[in-house]
């Protein structure tokens, strides 16, 4: 990729170079905010906001930071950044600012953005380094709202709060499926999800480490 | 002593790090192909986890939480929002200067943890604890047993999945699950194994 265009750079990240499916980058927050859509939500936009200011800046200095101190100047810019983000939502979105609690926060070590600043704008210029930040950041978002899309409509039958599918225990008819809204269903769509989109590009799958020989033997009868 | 036990055990299994809270996911995706290494990265965990939790319990307060600056005649100073930066700074300096000490006094820990210890400045585990730790309120001697818990309950995870990864090897998984993929389900199956300890109380 030498010469990156402004579309390709856009683009690339959310299906064919998707942070969370590919690059197993932002795994950690990914699993736990996608209880609701509007959490999500908030949590994406968050991410994309601080991903591509992330990146705008670091690419900005990029010149001048001497190499042996550029992760904690990386660090500094996105805590920065992070703290920001934290005190606009408690000043505005105080209710949903408690549900996201510590993941807020923990954007700093999101590896997505870390990864995007040391891997892309440390060697590109501002304005492609700020359309991959938000590139990224829309690749995340879709993974997440995939994933917040089936576990709040199957696990609480409902959609942005909404309830589309009735639930049982509220005179409904829709069972609702406790599982959706612990931890572990998190990993299973995400692992689905993973699947699918390989099954999609096969040029993703990655090599297995031990070939299993072919069943030669024929059978004695 | 039983409040403390408590809380180790909740630290350990029913609120584990990497099972229940998701944190650390990159490098417990990442490092846990080799029983070796996911060892050797679990042990720096727990280390750095006893070390930087209490200290960011000392500075936040001390210094950040609000009305905490009262010993210096600022009564009315809440320097809280410098939380999330002052945190991972100090995570940043701790991993640093345990890495000086490593290499210069004990070489042989140093070469086994040495690769693992400036992966884990970034290690969202680490940064959540510390964030926990704020949100919970916990006393120093609280966040001490915390640290050293919530450690031992990432590490005991990572080394688990090592294993399972590497009998997983030789199994004949459809090709677009394999790796990553098939690696999220086992995750989210031991996910589900752990759950059962949630009813568990001291």
């Amino acid at each position: 990729m030498a010469e990156a265009t402004a579309k390709q750079v856009l683009f690339e990240p959310i299906f064919s170079n998707n942070p969370i499916g590919l690059q197993i980058l932002g795994i950690c927050s990914a699993l736990a905010v996608t209880t609701s859509m509007n959490v999500t939500i908030v949590m994406c936009l968050s991410v994309i906001a601080v991903t591509a200011f992330s990146n705008l800046a670091v690419s900005l200095v990029r010149t001048q930071i001497p190499g042996s101190i550029r992760i904690i100047v990386q660090m500094t810019i996105i805590a920065s950044l992070v703290i920001v983000v934290d005190q606009i939502l408690k000043a505005y979105a105080y209710e949903i600012s408690k549900q996201l609690s510590v993941f807020v926060g923990l954007i700093i070590t999101n590896c997505i953005v870390m990864g995007r600043a040391e891997g892309f704008a440390m060697k590109n210029g501002p304005w492609l380094s700020f359309l991959d930040g938000i590139g990224n950041g829309l690749g995340y978002s879709v993974m997440l709202l995939f994933v917040a899309f089936f576990r709040e409509l199957l696990g609480a039958g409902s959609l942005f709060g909404l309830t589309l599918l009735p639930p049982v225990n509220e005179g409904g008819w829709y069972i609702t499926n406790g599982l959706l809204l612990l931890p572990p269903s998190a990993f299973f769509i995400i692992g689905l999800a993973i699947w699918g989109l390989r099954t999609w590009m096969p040029e993703q799958v990655e090599e297995p480490d031990y070939k299993m020989s072919r069943h030669t033997h024929k059978e004695a009868f | 002593m039983e409040h403390y036990i408590s809380l180790l055990l909740k630290a350990i299994f029913i609120e584990n790090m990497a099972l229940a809270f998701f944190l650390g996911m990159c490098t417990f995706l990442a490092i846990s192909k080799k029983i070796e290494a996911a060892t050797g990265l679990g042990i720096a965990v727990v280390v750095v986890l006893t070390l930087t939790v209490p200290a960011n319990n000392l500075i936040y307060n001390n210094i950040l939480r609000e009305g905490a600056l009262a010993w210096a005649g600022l009564p009315n100073v809440d320097l809280s929002f410098l939380g999330l930066i002052t945190y991972i700074g100090v995570i940043a300096a701790i991993v640093q200067i345990m890495e000086m000490i490593l290499d210069k006094y004990i070489p042989a820990l140093y070469s086994a943890l040495g690769v693992f210890l400036p992966l884990i400045t970034v290690n969202c585990a680490i940064m959540g604890a510390a964030l926990f730790m704020v949100e919970r309120d916990y006393t120093f001697s609280e966040s001490v047993v915390y640290g050293f818990g919530a450690g031992v309950g990432w590490a005991l995870a990572i080394v688990a999945l090592a294993g399972i990864r590497e009998k997983l090897k030789y199994s004949d998984v459809p090709e677009g699950l394999r790796g990553l993929g098939i690696t999220f389900i086992t995750v989210g199956l031991m996910s589900l194994g752990f759950m059962s300890f949630s009813g568990i109380s001291l």
